[in-house]
């Protein structure tokens, strides 16, 4: 009974923040709305007892990745109202409606057959205790490039958003760069 | 009706999907279009928690963490590509980076 009104509450509540983010012309309102249906999925987390999962959604997207934006949004302009592509909307609606249940489709058609069997089944412990059990052995090795690719992606933002603002090195032509390592 | 079933959440994260492809196909501005992604995304890891819940099967949360990781590192390089674009001309708009030219 709780579970059905929680999951309709929530679901309402992140359908209509999307639906904000999407449509919406100002960057900032889509900014806290994408924020707060952040916040809302992370709700479903909770009710499905991915307890971890729910926590790791708050801090990672509500935490690190709204933070970004809102920092990357201060180097654009966002006064101003955006532009939009003047298409057919039914059309983009509709292809937008295809895809998305082609997509469930193809992912659901083994699944509804119903000759899975759990791989690694949930075990009594707690749900981060699982998750650890089952990372740390199961998916060490994903994991471990996991982390080798936010590396990457760390030493990439740095190289080109960089800290010297006013001179960068993606900005730069070849020779200026040699000029400069020449000093 | 009041029994939440995987259809449930699937029919959820169909309608999610949805709002997020609208988004990519209609929006112009780049920085809207990487929060459209940020709900491509949501709405797949929600479709992944309640499988892996329904079918008592740890997988599905695993997928999901590296879905969330791989988007954490997608939204440092966009937005390091974004700021650099942006400082060279000064605008953002997808028109304006149709070609591929340095």
């Amino acid at each position: 009974m709780f579970e059905a009104i929680a999951f309709y509450l929530f679901a309402f509540l992140t359908i209509v923040m999307f639906y904000i983010t999407v449509t919406t012309s100002q960057a900032l309102y889509a900014l806290t709305a994408l924020a707060a249906g952040m916040i809302f999925i992370s709700a479903f987390f909770f009710i499905l007892g991915a307890d971890f999962l729910g926590a790791v959604q708050i801090v990672v997207y509500s935490g690190a990745v709204m933070a970004l934006y809102a920092f990357g949004m201060m180097f654009f302009d966002t006064t101003r109202d955006l532009k939009e592509k003047q298409g057919n909307k039914y059309v983009v609606v509709g292809l937008s409606t295809i895809a998305a249940v082609l997509v469930v489709l193809i992912f659901m058609a083994p699944i509804i057959s119903e000759n899975i069997t759990a791989l690694y089944p949930i075990g009594d412990g707690g749900n981060t205790q699982e998750i650890g059990m089952v990372l740390f052995t199961k998916y060490l090795v994903p994991f471990e490039v996991a982390a080798v690719m936010l590396l990457v992606a760390m030493i990439s933002g740095i190289v080109l958003a960089g800290k010297k603002m006013d001179e960068s090195l993606t900005l730069q032509s070849e020779e200026e760069i040699n000029e400069k390592a020449s000093k | 009706m009041m029994e939440i079933g995987l259809n449930h959440y699937l029919v959820l994260s169909t309608i999610l999907f949805c709002i997020g492809l609208v988004g990519v196909m209609r929006r112009k501005n780049l920085l809207m279009l990487f929060f459209a992604t940020e709900i491509l995304l949501n709405s797949v890891n929600i479709a992944f928690a309640a499988i892996s819940h329904f079918h008592g099967d740890l997988t599905g949360q695993m997928f999901a963490f590296f879905v969330i990781a791989i988007a954490a590192s997608e939204v440092a390089v966009g937005l390091g590509l974004l700021i650099v674009w942006h400082k060279r001309h000064n605008n953002i708009d997808l028109d304006t980076m149709s070609t591929m030219k340095g």
